[in-house]
């Protein structure tokens, strides 16, 4: 019996082996046009490791795949654990960088800095994922909701379809009475996390509970991943539920145009870009931590600021040498090559004035 | 496996008897010059020494599995505001220093989804063992026989992955039909999740009731061919028919075994995780005691948990939750042991 469980482990691990070569030849084949304004000086020692946000594996997958074919014999090992075990890992000195869906502070930004030799850690939003609110309503192409109206369906005080509150929204919709189903992240996730901040943000009236990794909204059924919430809409007649625009689209879901206060506005690169290039950082200097209840309470015309901002976490110093060029390297490749391929993968890519920025702070690294 | 040829013996009984007294005298005998013998070699002293190690490493190992779940348990439950065995509120471990979490729910949908399972799989599993060693031929019993073990060797993530994508869609109209028809029901009232999305506990009881189906029925299938061939001879000789002499002779003999089978079954049920983890919705509100709830077993909760516990005192919250589900468990395979211990006086 032991045998077969291995028998079955093994073709299980050449299978994903394949499938694994398989994205990375179709990123190197993205990448060949592009490698020759590469940017990156491709120093520093190989493999960088760097560990945590889900929300970023297939950012980082696409990434790192670019950046060894623009830099030939360099690698970047990415583990996907979740952003707590990643700031962890980066705290305890096991890993030279982490990628977290929220910035690292408090308590654990001291011991941070403890691990960089008394620098501080910086937070570089390098990757930006658009939030959908996406749902399962048969016959209904476009449904317009407004952060109001999404609070209160979260929260059980909308229950069905045809509801006023969402009718007034769609006038000229002809909208079923179908019971809504909520559906929430039941992992730990910083897309609950950052869903519930924007409702508090920009619906506070409607939105009063706390936000933090686990899902507060108190009605509605639960499912475990992205991709979970996104099969189970796809299988519940009437759900809705907040995921990663990517795993929507895979699931064929239908997304809300979101009504900020200035008019629907429907998710794609260039909204989710604008609303990235209005964001304001929090702190001063290189340490670029996004005033994410500012963006989230923003309502400018044709700007989604839903979006889940992720950072990576660095020593702002104290890295040895090999590490820090090798740091450095990677970052700006993946600020510029990197971004080609992104949007299918479901991100936003950066917009052109923030990117500048954020390569200043990648430079800055000592 | 080796059992197997001698399992369906009732026509050549008198053969397969015969074979049996000759080899039993032996082994007394054998064990007697072994226990009585004075002569000591070092091999004999390496291998008992070898032999006790390992005996005394994996209590040891349990040991320090119990106690680092209380160790790491402990500081967390000085720090829970609320009962920790009847709370069933929301789970709440933001604030480290007055969390909020109780078990009573965790408890509640991990004992209703194994129970449903058991249920579903122990007259099957009874069914199979019961086929295999009185009704089936040669020829059909030791391939069937070795395709239920492989049953028990599909990994779990498989029966999750066609749990959910596969058996939800294809039984939801039969739940939904269990609902409308029968929701003055307990069990098949309606619950805190949607039927048509099929994340329910029935779903879950379903598969989990495949998963432990071979356990049960592999166990039970080794003591039914131990029945005295004597008896199910004398049985024969008075005249019983095949049924009559399951019914007076093999399941007499076996009841104990079948039980601990079942029991073994129950403890895999009790923990199993990534299948209920993938299947199960969960919810945020109370259990109903209605199999079309959602929710969270012990194990599902920790491990949708894991990824994002960000101290000790956050995680020692789960870390209790475990500490639950180890005892737990630990009872029920006393119970198996203590059926099958049972049987042997």
């Amino acid at each position: 019996m032991n045998l077969k469980r291995n028998g079955a482990l093994m073709s299980a691990v050449a299978i994903s082996a394949m499938l694994l070569t398989a994205c990375g030849s179709d990123a190197n084949v993205a990448t060949t046009d592009g490698a020759s304004d590469s940017s990156a000086t491709c120093e520093g020692k190989s493999p960088l490791t760097g560990e945590g946000s889900s929300a970023q594996q297939n950012a980082m997958s696409n990434f790192t795949s670019i950046y060894s074919s623009v830099c030939p014999g360099k690698a970047v090992e990415y583990t996907t654990s979740g952003s707590g075990n990643g700031r962890t890992q980066f705290v305890a000195g096991l890993v030279d960088f982490a990628g977290s869906d929220s910035a690292i502070k408090d308590d654990q930004a001291a011991q941070a800095a403890v691990r960089c030799d008394n620098n501080p850690a910086w937070n570089l939003p390098l990757v930006f994922g658009p939030v959908a609110v996406a749902y399962n309503l048969d016959g209904v192409d476009k449904v317009v909701l407004n952060p109001n109206v999404i609070a209160q369906i979260f929260t059980g005080q909308i229950t069905t379809w045809n509801d006023p509150a969402i009718a007034a929204l769609n006038e000229g919709v002809s909208l079923p009475s179908t019971a809504i189903t909520p559906v929430y992240r039941s992992d730990s996730s910083g897309t609950s996390d950052n869903f519930q901040r924007f409702l508090s943000a920009s619906a506070p009236q409607a939105w009063t509970l706390s936000h933090s990794s686990d899902w507060a909204g108190g009605v509605g059924e639960g499912a475990n991943g992205s991709s979970g919430v996104a099969q189970a809409v796809a299988a519940t007649p009437g759900s809705i539920t907040y995921v990663e625009k990517g795993f929507a689209d895979q699931e064929s879901l239908g997304t809300a145009d979101i009504d900020f206060g200035n008019g629907a506005v429907e998710l794609n690169s260039e909204t989710a870009g604008k609303a990235i290039d209005d964001a304001q950082f929090q702190g001063q200097g290189n340490d670029l931590v996004i005033d994410i209840d500012a963006l989230y309470a923003s309502n400018a015309a044709d700007t989604y600021p839903l979006v889940l901002g992720t950072y990576e976490i660095v020593c702002s110093n104290g890295y040895d040498a090999e590490t820090s060029a090798a740091i450095k390297s990677f970052l700006v490749s993946a600020a510029n090559e990197g971004q080609q391929g992104l949007e299918a993968a479901g991100y936003v890519p950066l917009p052109e004035t923030f990117k500048e920025r954020l390569i200043t702070a990648i430079e800055a690294i000592g | 496996m080796s059992d197997t040829h001698s399992m369906t013996g009732v026509p050549p009984a008198a053969t397969v008897a015969t074979t049996d007294t000759a080899h039993k005298p032996e082994e007394p005998q054998l064990s007697d010059k072994k226990t009585s013998g004075t002569v000591t070699r070092p091999g004999d002293r390496i291998f008992s020494g070898l032999a006790t190690g390992s005996g005394i490493f994996i209590i040891a190992l349990i040991a320090a599995v119990g106690v680092f779940l209380l160790w790491r348990a402990i500081p967390a439950l000085s720090n829970n505001t609320v009962n920790f065995l009847t709370y069933n509120g929301a789970w709440d471990t933001t604030n480290t220093s007055a969390m909020a979490f109780g078990v009573l729910d965790l408890f509640l949908v991990t004992v209703t989804v194994s129970l449903f399972a058991l249920v579903l799989a122990m007259p099957v599993a009874l069914g199979i063992a019961i086929y295999l060693t009185n009704y089936a031929p040669k020829r059909v019993a030791g391939p069937l026989g070795y395709v239920i073990d492989l049953l028990a060797a599909v990994p779990s993530i498989v029966f999750g992955l066609w749990g959910l994508y596969v058996l939800a869609p294809a039984i939801s109209p039969f739940a939904e039909w269990l609902n409308s028809s029968l929701s003055w029901f307990p069990l098949f009232s309606t619950g805190s999740v949607s039927i048509a999305g099929g994340g329910t506990i029935f779903t879950g009881g379903i598969v989990l009731a495949v998963m432990i189906l071979p356990i049960i029925a592999a166990v039970t299938r080794e003591v039914f061919v131990q029945t005295p061939k004597g008896q199910v001879e004398a049985a024969l000789a008075l005249g019983a028919t095949r049924w009559e002499v399951v019914r007076t002779t093999v399941i007499p003999f076996g009841k104990s075994g079948f039980v601990s089978g079942s029991m073994l079954g129950l403890g895999r049920a009790l923990g199993e995780t990534i299948a209920l983890y993938i299947i199960i919705r969960s919810t945020q509100v109370t259990f109903s005691g209605s199999l079309f709830d959602g929710g969270s077993t012990f194990a599902t909760k920790i491990a949708l948990a894991a990824g994002e516990f960000n101290n000790p005192l956050q995680a020692g919250a789960y870390i209790a939750a475990g500490l639950v589900l180890f005892i737990l468990t630990f009872v029920v395979n006393a119970g198996a042991r203590a059926a099958i211990a049972g049987k042997k006086d």
